[in-house]
Parts: structure tokens; C-alpha cells; sequence
């Protein structure tokens, strides 16, 4: 019953409703926008570093450690024989990690260098590039970044000089084979890829490597030789830690609309109170009790909400959809800043977003509804039929 | 109290705080009213009647003494209570109509069956008679802002009978009509009275009225001054 007058006090409220729903609606369409744009950045920036570096996971020796490369002098050894046979199976491929000096247009640089097998098809990289190149000692691919840094093109040369198993400094030339354009800024700053054969010549590690990555889908070897097994979920926690970092500033941003929306019901509420003082004391004295007067009220705020929801349907659904299957082109190409980023931002819309959204914006929305009512109830009906509202 | 009685009161006083003093608008006032009366507590402005039907109403509550409304005590009732008998019980005429501004006739109308939960049906029906009994079968749509001032009160006339309440209270409900809408709305209040014996309690101090009512209550000042009953109302044929 309650819901019925409700509803009609508020179609009845023309221009208030509307201008109330609609800035609702908007801060509800922006927060779902929001959400599903990093919902969608983080499905991207993990599509393409499972695409491109991860495939379906990977064995590390023991002792590396990616994010310490004083350690990768220790971090070789020939693969555990269950892993090596994967390798021979072409369903997994190793990688030789290393330190190393570049020294691009006479300057000084710190470089890691990864020998990968330029035949793998399991990482979506250029690899290819790096075969068949005999004339050339040392070929080299690197990413768009490393080569604005180093400011190398394809066919200059420049001097690499690396550690090798005997712990002696060795010196020779590389030349650019190719410069690969890779959304995945792990595979490009400060890296420079050599075809593994050589790799392990340069360093004398014949036969060793530092990690081997597999095909999606395999299960986990039995026998890993002491090696360590890392699945995709590990290896995409970094990222996720690097996204997740963001979020604080997205929620704040959350929070600034949806107080924007609020503010403008509360205010509306308020207003109303004191407006509608005369119809609260009507309905009190045609027998309605204070609190379902309470309950009134607050009900036309609450179904603001519901309104908003439908408005945010008509209004802006059109806008969430075209979004949701054509993308946003990004301005900026943000792997130079480090970060994954499409060129086009493809937003996800969940059912999880979706309803906590709803739950979120509902359970905003009837608080503000709920506070300016509640004075209502301590309101004398007396003093609202003469149209006089105190707080 | 007689089973008879309406209203009772006895000894009522009412004040209002003022600045940190009090101010008695009623003083004293002990007062009985009959099953079907059609009765006018009459006095200038100022002179308490607004708030005697108001305590009547159980809007206000008495600073001292004893009021009766239809058997309850209403000393002793809590919001709650004195709500649930205005809504069964009781309706109310303002003197300004005080229609719900974004409701059709009909659904001011409906609004007091609403409240006590009746059903659709049964509704629709007493909410036609009810707007029928005014006048105003052909305006039932309309929505207040579309109404003459004499449609609007015949409207709350309506919505204050609808339910077929013991009590009407009604103050000033003809301080905004000219002489010609008076009369009608008068007119209907009579037949109302004789037709569903509602009794009518009126605050006013307009001479129109006045010559409608079988008893005059005259209030100067919070207090009673003269009690009368007319035998034969001149505006009644
Ligand atoms: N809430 C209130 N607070 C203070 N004084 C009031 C209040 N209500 C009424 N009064 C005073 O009580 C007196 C009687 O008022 P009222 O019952 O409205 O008179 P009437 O309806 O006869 O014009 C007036 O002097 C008025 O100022
Ligand atoms: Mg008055």
C-alpha cells in the first residue's frame, strides 16, 4: 500500500523525480562504467601475458628470482629429464637468463638477456626473427620501448658484453634483427632476446637454462628435478598486485559520485520535509500513523533508486553496451608508462558488478532517504498542518 | 459519559509554552456532544477553537482535564491509537482543502480506505458514492490544480466522509469560498448529517455557517460563553 502512494507521490513530482533520477543514474552508470573498465584492463593485461609470456605456465630453477638478477649467475643448471622431455615434445620451450652490458651508440647500459629458442610457437613473440641469421654473431630482438631508449633500429650494431660460466667477462657484437611491437612491457624494457643455441655458447652453459614455460593445458610434471612449478595464477600476481594498487584512487573516485548523487536526494528529501509539511500533517490526521509516514518518505527516496536503475537502462545502456562491444580507444599508449594496456579498452560487465552496484547504490540512496525522514516522527501534527516544520 | 455522547470533556486546559512562559489558550472547558449533532464552536480569531478541535482530533494532546472521543479516553492513548481512531472514525475538513497535490478526485478520495487496508472493489464503489454525494462524479480525474476552490472542498468533503466516519471536524471549511459555493457545501454537510448521522463539529466564525447549525458553541478567549441550541436553523427550510 505504502509502495503504491509512493510511487505516485513520485511520478506525480515530475520535474524533481526526474532531474533526482537522473543524476543517480548517472553515478550509477559511471561507477558500473568504471568498474567494468578495470574489470576489463585487468582481463587484458592478463589475456596478454598469458598470451605472450605465461602460456599455460612454468618451472623455475630453484634459485631464480626475476626480480633479482644478481642471482642469475647461479640460476642455470641442464632441465630435470621429465621437463627436458617435454621440451623434446616441442610442448615446452627454455629460456637462458642472464646479465649483461649493452653499449648502444657508446653508452653504457644494463641489460637482461634471454636466449629463447627461436622455432618456440608457445609465447606469442617474434621469435622467428632470430633464426637463420649466420652471418650475423650475435642476433637480437628487442622491444619498441628498449629500442626509443637505446635508440637502436633494425640492423644497428652495438656491443654486448656478459659474465660467463666461468666468471670471466667476454665482449662481442650484436646487431638488431628485428624490433617487436609487444603490448606486454615485461618481454621489452631493458630486455634483449638471442636465440638460445647461442645464448648458451656466449655463457658456456651448454645444454642449460633458467626456466622452461609450457603449453597451455599440460598437467604438472611428477618428477620436477628440484625445479619450481609456477602456475598462470602466480605468475599473474604481479600484475593483478600492480592493478590492484590503482583501485584505491578508483574508489575514491566511486565515492565522490555516488556522495554527489546522494547530496542531491538528501537534499531533495529535505527540501521536501519542509515543502510538504502541510501533506505530512494531512496524512497524519487522516489517520497515518508517524512512522508510516516515515516509512512513506523514505520509500520515495528509496525508489529513486529502482527508477534510476531503469534510467540507467534507457538512458545510458545504450551507451554501456556500444562500449562493452566496441571498446574505447585509449589517447595514450600506456606500455611506455609500464602497463598493459589495449589500444582499445574492451569493459566487462558482470553479473557480480552489476548486482553490487545495485546493492550498493539502493543501500545509499535509502539511507539518505531514510535520515531527513526520520524528523518527521518527532514532528506534531499540529505544527505540520500549519505548515510548520522544525528539525 | 451517555452512549450517546460523542465528545466529552471535562476540565480541559490547554497551554502552549511561550518564550519560556505559558500561554492557556482553553481554560477550563468542560463540554458533552451528541451522536448526530451538527455543531459550531464560534468566536473570533484567536479565541481557541482551532486548537479544542485539534485535541479533539487527538492531534494535540490537553496540558490538563479529561477528553472522551467516541468512547476512548485519549489521555491515556498513544499516537499509534489515536491515529488508528481518526482513520476508522474520524474525518477532517481544513480550510484549505489540504488535497494531496499530485492526486486525481478520486484518488484523494480513496486515500482514508487506503489507509484502512479495504480492497479494491469495495473501494472503488464507496469512492464513487462518496464523490457522487458532492457532486463531482464528472471530475473525478481531475487533479486539484484543475478545480475551483468550491470542487477542492466538496473533494476533501468527500475524502472526509468517504469511510462513513462517527465525527466530522471541520475548521473553517468555508473561509475560502465565496457566499454562492458556502451555501452548497453547507447544503451537502446537512445532508450528510441527516443521511449517514455523522456528527459535524465546525470552528468558525462565519455567519453562513452559522445559520445552518443546531447548536452554537461560543468561545471567547479559551473560554465557553454561551451554549445554544437552535431548534429551527434559519437556513434550513
Ligand atoms: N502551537 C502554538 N504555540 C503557541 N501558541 C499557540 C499555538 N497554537 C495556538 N496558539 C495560540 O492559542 C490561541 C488560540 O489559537 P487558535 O486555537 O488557533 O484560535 P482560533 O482557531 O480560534 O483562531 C491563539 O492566541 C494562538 O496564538
Ligand atoms: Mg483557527
Amino acid at each position: 500500500m505504502l509502495f503504491k502512494i509512493a510511487l505516485k507521490n513520485l511520478l506525480g513530482a515530475r520535474l524533481r523525480t526526474f532531474l533526482n533520477v537522473l543524476v543517480t543514474a548517472f553515478s550509477f552508470f559511471l561507477i558500473l562504467f568504471m568498474s567494468a573498465m578495470y574489470d576489463g584492463m585487468l582481463q587484458h593485461a592478463k589475456q596478454v601475458t598469458m598470451d605472450t609470456e605465461i602460456a599455460g605456465g612454468a618451472y623455475w630453477h630453484p634459485e631464480y628470482d626475476p626480480l633479482d638478477p644478481m642471482k642469475f649467475e647461479d640460476a642455470h643448471s641442464a632441465l630435470p629429464a621429465e621437463i627436458q622431455s617435454l621440451v623434446d615434445q616441442k610442448k615446452a620451450f627454455p629460456v637462458l637468463v642472464s646479465q649483461a652490458s649493452i653499449y648502444p651508440g657508446g653508452r653504457i647500459m644494463p641489460a637482461i638477456m634471454k636466449g629463447i629458442p627461436p622455432d618456440q610457437n608457445i609465447v606469442n613473440m617474434p621469435t622467428g626473427a632470430l633464426a637463420g641469421h649466420d652471418d650475423i654473431s650475435i642476433p637480437v630482438l628487442i622491444g619498441k620501448g628498449m629500442a626509443s631508449d637505446t635508440k637502436l633500429k633494425v640492423g644497428d650494431v652495438f656491443t654486448i658484453r656478459w659474465l660467463d660460466a666461468d666468471r670471466t667477462y667476454d665482449a662481442d657484437e650484436g646487431t638488431v634483427v628485428h624490433i617487436m611491437d609487444t603490448e606486454n612491457f615485461k618481454l621489452d624494457m631493458g630486455h634483449i632476446w638471442i636465440p638460445l643455441k647461442k645464448a648458451q655458447t656466449m655463457l658456456a652453459m651448454e645444454q642449460e637454462a633458467t626456466y622452461v614455460t609450457y603449453e597451455k593445458g599440460l598437467p604438472t610434471v611428477q618428477d620436477k628435478g628440484g625445479w619450481i612449478p609456477r602456475d598462470i595464477n602466480y605468475l599473474v600476481q604481479d600484475m593483478e598486485a600492480i592493478i590492484e594498487a590503482d583501485k584505491p584512487g578508483a574508489i575514491i573516485m566511486y565515492m565522490i559520485i555516488l556522495a554527489l548523487a546522494a547530496m542531491g536526494i538528501f537534499n531533495a528529501q529535505v527540501l521536501s520535509i519542509f515543502r510538504r509539511g502541510r501533506e505530512i500533517g494531512t496524512l497524519m490526521a487522516i489517520g497515518m500513523t508517524r512512522q508510516r509516514v516515515v516509512g512513506l518518505f523514505t520509500l520515495e527516496g528509496g525508489l529513486n533508486a529502482v527508477l534510476a536503475a531503469v534510467a540507467t537502462l534507457i538512458f545510458f545502456g545504450p551507451i554501456l553496451w556500444y562500449f562493452g562491444a566496441n571498446g574505447i580507444p585509449l589517447p595514450i599508449d600506456y606500455s611506455e608508462m609500464g602497463m598493459i594496456m589495449a589500444k582499445r579498452l574492451m569493459p566487462i560487465y558482470t553479473i557480480g558488478l552489476i548486482v553490487s552496484t545495485t546493492v550498493l547504490v539502493s543501500v545509499v540512496v535509502l539511507i539518505v532517504s531514510y535520515i531527513p525522514s526520520r524528523r518527521i516522527s518527532r514532528m506534531q501534527p499540529t505544527d505540520a498542518l500549519r505548515g510548520k516544520v522544525v528539525a | 459519559m451517555t452512549n450517546d455522547s460523542v465528545v466529552t470533556i471535562q476540565n480541559l486546559v490547554k497551554q502552549f509554552p511561550v518564550g519560556g512562559d505559558f500561554f492557556t489558550a482553553l481554560k477550563d472547558l468542560s463540554l458533552t456532544i451528541n451522536k448526530g449533532e451538527f455543531t459550531g464552536l464560534i468566536g473570533p480569531s484567536g479565541s481557541g477553537k482551532t486548537t479544542l478541535l485539534n485535541i479533539i482530533g487527538g492531534l494535540d494532546s490537553p496540558t490538563k482535564g479529561k477528553v472522551s472521543v467516541l468512547g476512548q479516553a485519549l489521555n491515556d492513548t498513544s499516537h499509534g491509537e489515536r491515529a488508528r481512531l481518526r482513520r476508522k472514525y474520524m474525518g477532517f475538513i481544513f480550510q484549505s482543502y489540504n488535497l494531496l497535490p499530485v492526486y486525481t478526485v478520486f484518488e484523494n478520495v480513496e486515500l482514508p480506505l487506503i489507509l484502512n487496508k479495504m480492497d479494491t472493489d469495495e473501494r472503488r464503489s464507496m469512492v464513487e458514492q462518496a464523490v457522487e454525494s458532492v457532486g463531482l462524479t464528472d471530475k473525478m480525474d481531475s487533479r486539484p490544480n484543475m478545480l475551483s476552490g468550491g470542487e477542492c472542498q466538496r473533494t476533501a468533503i468527500a475524502r472526509a466522509i468517504v469511510h462513513q466516519p462517527a465525527l466530522v471536524l471541520a475548521d473553517e471549511p468555508t473561509a475560502n469560498l465565496d457566499a454562492e459555493n458556502s451555501h452548497h457545501i453547507m447544503k451537502i454537510l446537512v445532508r450528510l448529517n441527516q443521511e449517514l448521522s455523522t456528527s459535524f463539529i465546525f470552528a468558525t466564525h462565519d455567519e453562513k455557517i452559522m445559520a445552518y447549525l443546531r447548536r452554537i458553541i461560543h468561545l471567547d478567549d479559551g473560554e465557553i460563553t454561551e451554549d445554544e441550541i437552535i431548534d429551527n436553523p434559519k437556513a434550513r427550510d
